[in-house]
């Protein structure tokens, strides 16, 4: 009866949620006195699957789910949960995670906790999970009773831990002869940008105060400089001065980096619910009444336009000196 | 073509969090109630347009007790047809999508939307399980949504970009933003919802898988430390020294 983690890749690579997953899995195994097994779909390096606590990789093979299809997925994970006797099975709260998680749960009739901020406490057979509730302004404490559980953790709720520990890897044939998804994927357009906004450790955000998308090369270069992903707030997204990919807040994507960086937000609530959960948060702004300020760690209060350029060399500075 | 739109009843998004009943209970008094602005916004505006365009019905459902009926007549001022609410306090998340299914399972409706998450639970599960009751393929995040004939395209946010689908109809889909714009209700509207048909209905048996015990407000930062402009520098070494962000 081990607990079972839902993986996946992004460039190559164990995607680094799927790994905090591994890791929130495997506590769980150890609580429970049993094991923790990851499933993974495609070809890739599992050895960081193996460091990251897994016992047991298994392969899922079945040529219908190469489009990672919810539908197919979600039946594949329940085939290898019966044949692994699991009765909690783990996935990261990011968007594959959304799709495939509660159809699962309704097929197992499992009690579902989405997007899980801390370890489960197990008392006999129910678990209490943590939660953040009302866009990151409470924590509620959630009881999961039934005998099946599924749990999806945020990411960026727990710093990935790689061990020396190896997993075994086996193949894991599923049988989807009598599953048949009609969603057909016409195209797909990933994002090249080397950084993924809601896996990002450091990011780097601006709104309204930046005047105009002409004025984003400094964003753009401070970001880079830190190593950054780049957001910004919903007036900036719905003039498309920006993507809405990077919108932030109550009605954008909800991130929680190590570092958040607000220049020219004002920092209405709305904008605070997507963000607040982020550890450290810089703001700056020429207006010291900005209500960002008393959700801020640090603030400088100036015109971004002089700042930004002095801070993208300080941080170049920094960066030699630390090599 | 003949549309279902399920809305929540949440907390305005400027409401001040408060809990009751030694922190196991939201605290409502005083709170403006809204549509969820991802079922509002982007789910019933969206079906309002399509049914604008294609002709057909848009029913609202809502899992919920008679305090939310004001919400419901405002989606039908924004121009729903008719509402049906389902009387029994939303438990969690399978609970909701459970009554849904028990209703919609025989009503033959070719789209079923949701927002992608309340702003109030921020779970996003609800349309995912109403499509694995109801054996209907799902769509998470959609952006964007064309209908032509008994198939629909789809744009929908993925983990590191987007991703354009075809599907038949019928499906269940989570609607994000870029689906379409906000509107306001007009006084004609506003009127008309008064006598539009909001059917109450019992509810079904339901499981209780999950349970909310406690909450806990998280607390706000403790002080804003300022930096003089003229030394962004200073900032850096307190990010990598005191704050250990860098």
């Amino acid at each position: 009866m081990s607990v079972l983690i839902y993986t996946e890749i992004a460039k190559g690579k164990i995607k680094k949620s799927s790994l905090e997953a591994v890791n929130y899995g495997s506590r769980i195994a150890a609580q429970l006195n049993t094991t923790a097994t990851a499933l993974i779909v495609g070809d890739v390096d599992c050895t960081d699957l193996g460091k990251a606590g897994a016992k047991k990789v298994m392969k899922l093979k079945n040529d219908k789910l190469a489009s990672l299809d919810p539908q197919y997925l979600s039946v594949a994970i329940e085939q290898a949960a019966h044949a692994e006797g699991a009765n909690v099975i783990v996935f990261s709260s990011d968007f594959s995670g959304k799709a495939i998680a509660p159809r699962l749960a309704a097929k197992l009739k499992a009690g579902m906790v989405a997007g899980a901020v801390d370890n489960p406490v197990i008392s006999g057979d129910s678990f209490s999970v943590k939660k953040n509730v009302f866009s990151g302004k409470a924590v509620a404490t959630y009881t999961i009773y039934s005998a099946k559980k599924v749990i999806s953790l945020l990411p960026n709720s727990f710093a990935v831990e790689l061990n020396d520990t190896t997993a075994e890897v086996v193949e894991f044939a599923v049988n989807l002869d009598n599953v048949n998804s009609p969603i057909k994927v016409k195209e797909v357009k990933k994002d090249t940008s080397e950084l993924n906004l809601a896996d990002a450790e450091v990011v780097v955000s601006a709104g309204r105060g930046m005047k105009g998308p002409e004025n984003w090369g400094m964003i753009e270069e401070l970001a880079k400089a830190l190593g950054a992903a780049t957001a910004c707030s919903r007036p900036v997204s719905d003039m498309d001065w920006r993507s809405h990919h990077e919108h932030v807040g109550q009605t954008g994507l909800a991130i929680r980096p190590n570092l958040y960086i607000a220049i020219g937000i004002s920092g209405a609530i709305q904008h605070l619910a997507g963000v607040s959960g982020s550890k450290t948060i810089v703001v700056i702004n020429s207006d010291k009444d900005a209500p960002f300020f008393k959700s801020a760690d640090y603030g400088i209060v100036g015109d971004a336009f002089e700042i930004v350029p002095k801070l993208i060399q300080a941080v170049k500075n920094f960066k030699a000196n630390q090599n | 073509m003949k549309i279902l739109v399920c809305i929540s009843n949440v907390p305005d998004t400027t409401t001040k969090i408060s809990f009751t009943n030694n922190d196991t209970t939201f605290n409502s008094a005083g709170v403006q109630f809204v549509i969820n602005p991802f079922d509002e916004w982007y789910a019933l505006v969206r079906a309002l347009e399509l049914k604008e365009t294609l002709g057909g019905s848009v029913t609202i459902i809502h899992v919920g007790t008679s305090d939310s009926e004001p919400t419901i007549r405002k989606g039908l001022a924004l121009g729903a047809d008719d509402a049906v609410r389902i009387d029994t306090e939303p438990s969690d998340a399978f609970a909701v999508a459970e009554q849904i299914a028990a209703y919609s399972k025989d009503k033959g409706f070719d789209l079923i939307m949701a927002g992608k998450e309340t702003i109030s639970y921020n779970s996003a599960m609800m349309g995912c399980m109403l499509a694995e009751l109801l054996n209907l393929p799902f769509v998470s995040m959609a952006t964007k949504l064309e209908v032509a004939g008994t198939n629909a395209t789809i744009e929908h946010d993925i983990d590191g970009g987007t991703e354009v689908l075809e599907c038949p109809l019928p499906l269940v889909l989570s609607a994000n933003k870029g689906m379409a714009e906000a509107r306001i209700p007009n006084m004609r509207g506003i009127m008309a919802a008064r006598t539009k048909p909001l059917q109450v209905l019992p509810a079904v048996a339901a499981d209780k898988l999950t349970s909310i015990s406690s909450f806990t407000l998280i607390p706000g930062r403790t002080e804003c430390k300022f930096i003089d402009p003229s030394t962004p520098e200073k900032l850096i070494e307190l990010l990598h020294n005191e704050a250990k962000a860098i």
